[in-house]
């Protein structure tokens, strides 16, 4: 089977000494790493390691104290959440942040959202732009959900669906939105082998077909040596080690963290 | 000019002239129903026969097929027809190296497939299979950097390049094609021994076609969902040369998940299933029955009693009272009629089923809600197409009447044997196979032991060879045994043990769902089949149904003696990638009975437990060893009403 050889471009997200507290817990200190375009990032550690933190202060829900985060050559102190969105990041959440009450086509295309610009007036009235607009963004949903092969759910209320289902749907929402950055949050907790080799095969594919940059944090340390390019590792809010798979492997430090080490 | 409607490129054309706006086929893609109309699909059949030309594809090659039901795949059997060629369709599910045997027997050069996961497959034997040269694909999904294959649609390019530069080279192929000529090579699933190549012509096809068209007053209004394999000879008769004949619609599914929604979107008129699909059904509608409230169980069960008194009747138009009358009509208003809307058959004109033996409770079921059920039979080498059950005739246990055009007759040794238009040309490169398999007359050797009824109808007992004989001497016919026992919704599969011993034994297989919902009924927690299988509430549960059938045994000529006196549960369904099933579900008894070996002596030995160890292969090849230790049990026989017969 040939495996693609992914065009691992130029850095598209670059922090520099991200600082995050909240009152006396220092979630982060001084963090600095980057990402390149196209590469799959992976974010490991402990827990408590900080890494949801990272992922938010990179998505805009937290706003560091100190540092710069520089998004597509744009430098700023921290992100706006919508602006966020807006250039192309997406996310999924480590909780699933869903609306159980909907269906899961409706769920997707809420991911839609800020590709749709007909008026409030003219949606609810159901006019011809809105329309038409609708149609086209329900085909892009559609074409997610053949991507994500859940045809079978597409009018099942999400809150009805087994746990594994739903991190796929929480993952075609993020998808919907067409990012060229895709955070996630521990997609593979609670899963079972066969889940996580199918979730490994669409975040692979995901990153094959569309080139879209993936930075995840993930436990399993089975799957991220195995589709990671680059790992960075956290512990008690800093970083211990930056490098490929193989190089984060052999890292005393790193060892030390998960292992634990005699006093 | 006049027109020779005898290959199915030739019927394409005709139905593009005729009916061009009339919908062909129909898929549901990116969540709706896409319609392709016959005019369409003529554009379509020449852009890809031209495309298959200028990659070198020649009159009497082989083209191979695989995948799910695809409008495209569809299409390319009938491109390769134009230029003379024979389409081969393969089964999606087989694992690599079944498709290598068949890939080398039927020398292929030339394959168009579904997607990566066949791709990948035959990639994967290429080094085994010299011939195959050039792979095409429909679905482009993960197979952006693969080098070697090239896409549907980059064919269809090329073919109208080619189309441009050689304007009449289409309508001169297809005014080649004789009526005599194979058009389609199927392999038989091959109970045993490996599976053989049978060549049918236009004409055998066409036949058949006819035939089942005149005798159910089919037309092109009809609308039918296409599920079953395409490898299958059924999926061949009614989706590819039934449609072709009169021109109806055939609606592909959008994937094997959503077959059961999908057939409530289409509501076909006409529609074949082989008897699980509607024992699945039947079982689904029993257990979300026990779901509902008191009040609609009552109305359910005393409705349906109603319909088991005189719905097949109303249905076969016989004389019924008015009192039962009108509650039909009551009845057919609260339930029978929204449930054959949650079924998808409220369109249904006819429904066939074949393949293996329905139970007459369940047949009788959908006969009874006005679902117009009938069995027909036949087989690959016959086009599927021998016998049928004529409207107002139906009974639960035959199959039923010779079809127009065929001729029936039982052979000295009890063999069903068959005369007709629609019989094969050959088994490819196998003369003396070919050769064995028509008698002097040019009847077929069916290979099933049959008998006429009362009323003319063909009752079928079992395959020929596998009817045997007991130590004393009885006639021992281990399918029907089996299928008394698999009529029963707890049980999935059996195979039953006798021949030439001085009692019946058997291995059976429960079924996940009906057993599955019955233990958590009674809060039985199990942790999966081989969990459940192994439980002594379980054992006790199949004992009933064992014994239920050594019941009736006991009171039916003959088989008397067959009852079965021990049997165990198995602690792992008998699979095709195991080898243990045909792909078409029939089992195969000797490998099964070699396989299980050390079960075997112990049923027959007396031993009251055995440990066994298998062979597990998984759907992507690898294998691995499952073990468990099985409880033997014993089942009471009854002895027959007055004395048996030897």
């Amino acid at each position: 089977m040939s495996i693609a050889q992914r065009r691992i471009g130029d850095v598209i997200l670059k922090l520099d000494n991200i600082s995050l507290a909240f009152g006396g817990v220092k979630a982060l200190t001084d963090i600095s790493f980057d990402v390149r375009e196209h590469e799959v990032r992976a974010i490991i550690g402990p827990n408590g390691a900080g890494k949801s933190s990272m992922l938010n202060v990179i998505n805009g829900v937290y706003r560091p104290q100190k540092g710069m985060i520089t998004f597509r050559g744009k430098e700023r102190h921290d992100m706006d959440t919508h602006d966020a969105a807006v250039q192309g990041i997406a996310r999924t959440f480590q909780n699933i942040a869903l609306f159980r009450g909907m269906t899961v086509l409706d769920n997707i295309m809420t991911g839609r959202n800020l590709k749709m610009k007909s008026s409030f007036l003219a949606q609810a009235i159901w006019l011809g732009p809105a329309r038409r607009e609708e149609i086209a963004n329900r085909a892009k949903v559609e074409e997610v959900i053949d991507f994500l092969e859940i045809q079978h759910i597409r009018k099942t209320p999400v809150g009805r669906l087994p746990y594994g289902l739903q991190k796929r749907v929480e993952l075609a929402r993020a998808l919907a939105a067409e990012p060229s950055l895709l955070l996630l949050d521990e997609p593979m907790a609670g899963m079972n082998v066969e889940e996580k080799q199918d979730m490994c095969r669409f975040i692979l594919d995901v990153n094959d077909q569309y080139g879209t940059t993936i930075v995840l944090i993930e436990h399993d340390m089975g799957v991220v040596m195995d589709i990671s390019d680059r790992v960075v590792v956290l512990d008690y809010g800093r970083k211990i080690g930056d490098g490929t798979p193989d190089e984060i492997r052999r890292n005393q430090a790193v060892i030390d963290a998960y292992l634990g080490v005699a006093h | 000019m006049e027109e020779r409607l005898d290959t199915f490129p030739r019927l394409l054309g005709h139905h593009a002239r005729v009916r061009p706006m009339h919908p062909a086929t129909r898929e549901k893609d990116l969540g709706i129903w896409q319609t392709w109309t016959w005019g369409d699909v003529a554009v379509e059949v020449r852009a890809l026969a031209c495309g298959l030309a200028a990659q070198g594809f020649k009159r009497g090659m082989h083209l191979a097929i695989i995948g799910d039901n695809r409008p495209r795949l569809y299409w390319s059997m009938c491109a390769a027809q134009v230029l003379g060629g024979i389409p081969v369709p393969m089964y999606q599910d087989a694992p690599a190296a079944d498709l290598a045997y068949v890939l080398n027997d039927a020398e292929i050069a030339y394959a168009i497939v579904e997607d990566q996961e066949q791709v990948d497959k035959l990639l994967e034997v290429q080094s085994q299979v010299p011939t195959l040269a050039h792979i095409y694909f429909d679905n482009n999904r993960g197979l952006r950097n693969y080098q070697t294959v090239t896409s549907y649609d980059r064919l269809q390019e090329i073919g109208r390049e080619f189309d441009a530069a050689h304007p009449g080279f289409y309508d001169a192929e297809v005014a080649l094609g004789d009526t005599n000529d194979t058009a389609i090579m199927l392999y038989t699933s091959g109970t045993t021994g490996k599976p053989k190549g049978v060549c049918q012509t236009h004409h055998a096809l066409i036949s058949a076609a006819r035939g089942g068209i005149e005798f159910d007053h089919l037309t092109a209004d009809e609308s039918i969902l296409s599920y079953l394999p395409m490898a299958w000879v059924g999926d061949n008769l009614f989706s590819y040369a039934q449609a072709f004949v009169v021109g109806f619609t055939i609606n592909c599914p959008e994937s094997g998940d959503t077959v059961m929604t999908d057939l409530r979107e289409i509501g076909p008129t006409y529609y074949f299933a082989p008897p699980r699909v509607f024992e699945n059904l039947l079982t689904q509608v029993m257990i979300r029955m026990e779901d509902a409230g008191a009040i609609k169980r009552g109305i359910f069960h005393h409705f349906m009693a109603v319909a088991r008194r005189c719905g097949a009747e109303i249905l076969d138009g016989r004389p019924v009272g008015t009192g039962d009358r009108l509650s039909y009509a009551l009845g057919n208003l609260l339930i029978y009629a929204p449930l054959r809307n949650v079924l998808g058959m409220s369109r249904i004109r006819v429904a066939y089923t074949a393949g293996a033996a329905i139970g007459p409770d369940l047949f009788r079921f959908y006969r009874s809600i006005g679902i117009n059920l009938k069995q027909l039979y036949g087989q690959t080498e016959t086009c599927a197409y021998v016998c049928l059950q004529p409207d107002g005739g139906v009974k639960l246990d035959t199959v039923g009447m010779a079809a127009p055009n065929v001729e029936l007759k039982i052979g000295d040794n009890g063999e069903v044997l068959v005369r007709g238009p629609m019989l094969l040309k050959e088994y490819y490169k196998r003369p003396a196979d070919t050769a064995e398999s028509i008698d002097a007359d040019g009847f077929f050797r069916t290979g099933d032991a049959g008998f006429f009824d009362d009323d003319g109808q063909l009752k079928i007992i079992d395959r020929a060879k596998d009817v045997s004989k007991l130590a004393s001497g009885a006639m021992y016919a281990p399918n029907y045994i089996e299928n008394k026992l698999k009529f029963f919704p707890h049980i999935k599969e059996a195979v039953a043990f006798g021949a030439g011993r001085d009692r019946v034994c058997a291995f059976i297989n429960i079924d996940i769902g009906s057993v599955g919902n019955w233990a958590e009924r009674r809060g039985l927690a199990y942790s999966g089949y081989t969990d459940l299988a192994q439980k002594p509430e379980v054992r006790q549960l199949i004992r009933e149904c064992v014994e239920q059938v050594n019941a009736e045994l006991a009171g039916e000529a003959g088989v008397a003696e067959s009852q079965i006196s021990r049997f165990l549960i198995l602690h792992k369904e008998l699979d095709p990638d195991d080898d243990e099933l045909t792909r078409t579900r029939k089992v195969r008894r000797g490998f099964v009975a070699e396989k299980y070996g050390v079960l075997v002596d112990a049923l027959f030995g007396g031993k009251k437990m055995e440990h066994i160890k298998t062979l597990v292969r998984f759907e992507d090849g690898r294998t691995n060893m499952v073990a468990a230790d099985l409880v033997i049990e014993d089942a009471k026989t009854f002895p027959p009403p007055g004395k048996i017969a030897a």
